[in-house]
């Protein structure tokens, strides 16, 4: 029985020393590299808001629907449907707090979208999703907006452009909320557009 | 019940039965709880997937927070409570030993429980992480953590102190899952929450923790229930006693290797997912040896098989562990996941397995369990039989829907000429299906619930004597 016992432990701490401990010396401590082209460090940091708005795709749970991976060209059609220019790395996700390169498509990849669409479409989308993607079953995240009274001039800050239906009341506007707004800056910064030496675009 | 012509091992198992029948009843009572629930939960996803505007107005409510629910509840909360009941009774009944430190049950039952109320509101409150089966918030994790840690040590100690001298297989895969399940849970919450790895080393991690739920956990326990019922119910023994080793080492093995797969292109070297592709098609040996083993014993008897509650949901069970098993390993070919991976596809499998396997095999033995537990008949075999034909067309429509849907979606995906929101409205008709498929799975767990109530309080007992059936049994002769 003491071997029965002994086979059961090493069953488990076999797999983990091979799938996990030794990837982790291997690859557990990556650092950003300096690229020639700009001299900076690649993958960027991502800025303060950028970091707090992933709490919210955290607590959205956006990953059960989105992944934010690019597969190897000529692995599906990652790279035809503009979904990146290069297969992505384990260096790309250094600064994630947790990584989410997801499992499922139901909706597209967002590995490279801060490089597709600009801030304004995103809480447009975000707002109302059919409103930008006809037939989309994405849900809405209208709670993550503020009905608001218009000032003298309206907010700089007001979506436009509604769908049938969605528009506010006549001298009402409609904001992003601080989480909203943090969640789009998360939502720009996420882009694999550099180069890397383990990754080299259009491959 | 001290009946003169009882052997000495009957009354033992009686003793053992009488000692874990407060526990059992405690596990059995929350996971109907967490199943009625967790169904709930599952048709409010479906809904929301198909009809966006559901329930969308509110935070709390949102389709990723219900998904991440429904899948802790039905996980953790139906699940891992019916695998404790059941999974320690057999334990316990196979190392025919007097029943110790039963109180470890209640607590660590008490825990869990409390951890998974505690866990799932916290989901809906926004403090999920976005982990899939971990998205409990981590002040939770200590709470279940002691708790698998007291189930896994009451299971280990049982064997210990057995008076058996014989170890039959399904103690070994008891055995293997109780010594398993905690190392992996609290090793997992330590690399991915308290500290962290770093960026992929995350769902590196996670994979291999996710996967082996259901390898090293769920079904290690599964198929020792039907080890243990199938044989016991026939009266006869397993086909080949020698293979079912064969099937527990060769598991042991290649599980732990076989959760890459879920990365398979994914941004992680190359080597780790050949080697959990490797693990995957290995698993044909385990599924192989022990469908062998299942479908000969059960072959020659199927009149019994039919007639019986337990042996009618876990033969079923065990038809679907080969075939999900089968294709699970399929899915991991390179050339098959790229059609498959992100698709529904996974979705209809992880339900084929946990759904069609699991639970269905977790209500055969809770079918066995309760009657002697309470030393009563089942009240009604309409609501036996209500149930298994609900739940097992409502699975098979579900995992027949998603397959399909997922596969045509999955291609489409790889043909870059027609636009993502087509492939979205494409699903649309499967997504219905599997909405009607969980309204039956609903009906069947009502039916299920509704029978152990009537069971717990006794209210109707049925008169005949002799166990409930499903088909009257012809001359039977006061049987």
């Amino acid at each position: 029985m003491p071997l029965l016992f002994l086979g059961i432990f090493f069953c488990l701490a076999f797999s983990w020393t091979g799938l996990i401990l030794y990837p982790h010396m291997h690859m557990g401590n990556l650092k950003p590299v300096a690229l020639e082209v700009d001299g900076m460090l690649y993958p960027l940091r991502p800025s303060g808001l950028a970091a707090q708005g992933e709490q919210v795709y955290i607590q959205m749970n956006c990953t059960t629907c989105h992944s934010q991976q690019v597969r190897p060209k000529g692995f599906g059609a990652d790279f035809e449907r503009g979904w990146g220019d290069r297969q992505s790395v384990p260096r790309d996700y250094i600064y994630n707090k947790q990584n989410m390169i997801g499992t499922n498509r139901t909706g597209p990849d967002l590995a490279n979208i801060g490089d597709r669409v600009n801030a304004e479409w995103h809480h447009k989308h975000l707002y109302n999703p059919r409103s930008t993607s006809k037939g989309s079953i994405m849900p809405s995240f209208k709670f993550l907006y503020k009905l608001q009274k218009q000032g003298k001039a309206p907010s700089h800050e007001a979506l436009k452009g509604f769908a049938p239906g969605d528009e506010p009341p006549e001298g009402y506007e409609v904001v992003p909320s601080h989480r909203a707004k943090i969640l789009v800056e998360y939502l720009l910064s996420l882009k694999q557009n550099y180069e890397l030496p383990e990754g080299k675009l259009s491959k | 019940m001290n009946n003169p012509t009882m052997t000495l091992s009957q009354m033992t198992l009686s003793q053992i039965d009488r000692s874990l029948k407060g526990s059992g009843i405690f596990f059995v009572s929350w996971a109907c709880i967490w199943l009625l629930v967790g169904t709930l939960f599952a048709l409010i996803t479906s809904i929301k997937l198909q009809y966006p505007p559901f329930l969308s107005g509110y935070e709390w409510f949102t389709f990723g927070r219900v998904r991440a629910a429904h899948l802790n509840v039905v996980a953790y909360g139906w699940v891992n409570n019916a695998l404790f009941a059941v999974g320690l009774w057999v334990m316990a009944r196979l190392c025919k030993s007097p029943v110790r430190h039963k109180g470890m049950l209640y607590v660590a039952g008490s825990f869990w429980n409390l951890g998974l109320l505690l866990g799932v509101g916290g989901i809906f409150m926004g403090h999920n992480s976005a982990v899939e089966w971990l998205e409990m918030p981590t002040y939770v994790s200590p709470l279940l953590a002691v708790a698998y840690v007291l189930i896994g040590a009451w299971g280990v100690l049982a064997f210990w102190h057995r008076e058996s001298d014989h170890v039959y297989v399904s103690q070994w895969y008891l055995l293997a899952a109780f010594f398993w399940f905690p190392w992996l849970y609290t090793i997992v919450q330590m690399l991915i929450f308290f500290t962290p790895m770093q960026g992929v080393m995350q769902s590196i991690t996670h994979w291999w923790f996710a996967h082996n739920v259901l390898g090293l956990w769920m079904t290690p326990i599964c198929v020792a229930i039907v080890y243990y019922i199938l044989p016991k119910v026939l009266g006869k023994p397993i086909h080949s006693y020698y293979l079912s080793v064969v099937g527990f080492w060769s598991l042991a093995l290649f599980y732990n290797w076989a959760g890459m797969h879920h990365l398979i292109g994914g941004p992680i070297p190359v080597w780790m997912i050949s080697a959990g592709i490797v693990g995957s098609i290995m698993m044909f040996v385990p599924v192989i040896v022990t469908a062998i083993n299942h479908h000969i014993t059960a072959m020659g008897s199927l009149r019994d098989i039919w007639n019986s509650p337990s042996l009618r949901f876990i033969v079923f069970g065990a038809m679907n562990y080969t075939l999900s098993s089968a294709f699970g390993s399929l899915m991991a070919l390179r050339s098959f996941n790229k059609i498959t991976h992100f698709t529904h596809f996974t979705v209809g499998h992880a339900h084929h397995g946990a759904y069609g396997f699991v639970t269905m095999v977790l209500f055969g033995g809770i079918y066995f369990m309760l009657p002697r537990l309470l030393n009563r008949e089942w009240p009604s075999a309409g609501l036996i039989r209500m149930h298994f034909w609900c739940c097992s067309s409502g699975i098979i429509l579900m995992v027949v829907a998603l397959s399909i849907g997922g596969w045509f979606q999955g291609l489409k995906m790889n043909n870059p000429n027609i636009p993502f929101l087509d492939i979205v409205r494409f699903t649309l008709p499967y997504l219905h299906a599997r909405t009607l498929a969980g309204l039956l799975l609903l009906c069947g767990h009502v039916a299920f619930v509704v029978n152990v109530v009537w069971m717990l309080r006794g209210s109707y007992v049925r008169s005949e004597t002799g166990p409930t059936l499903l088909s009257p049994v012809p001359n039977s002769g006061g049987l």
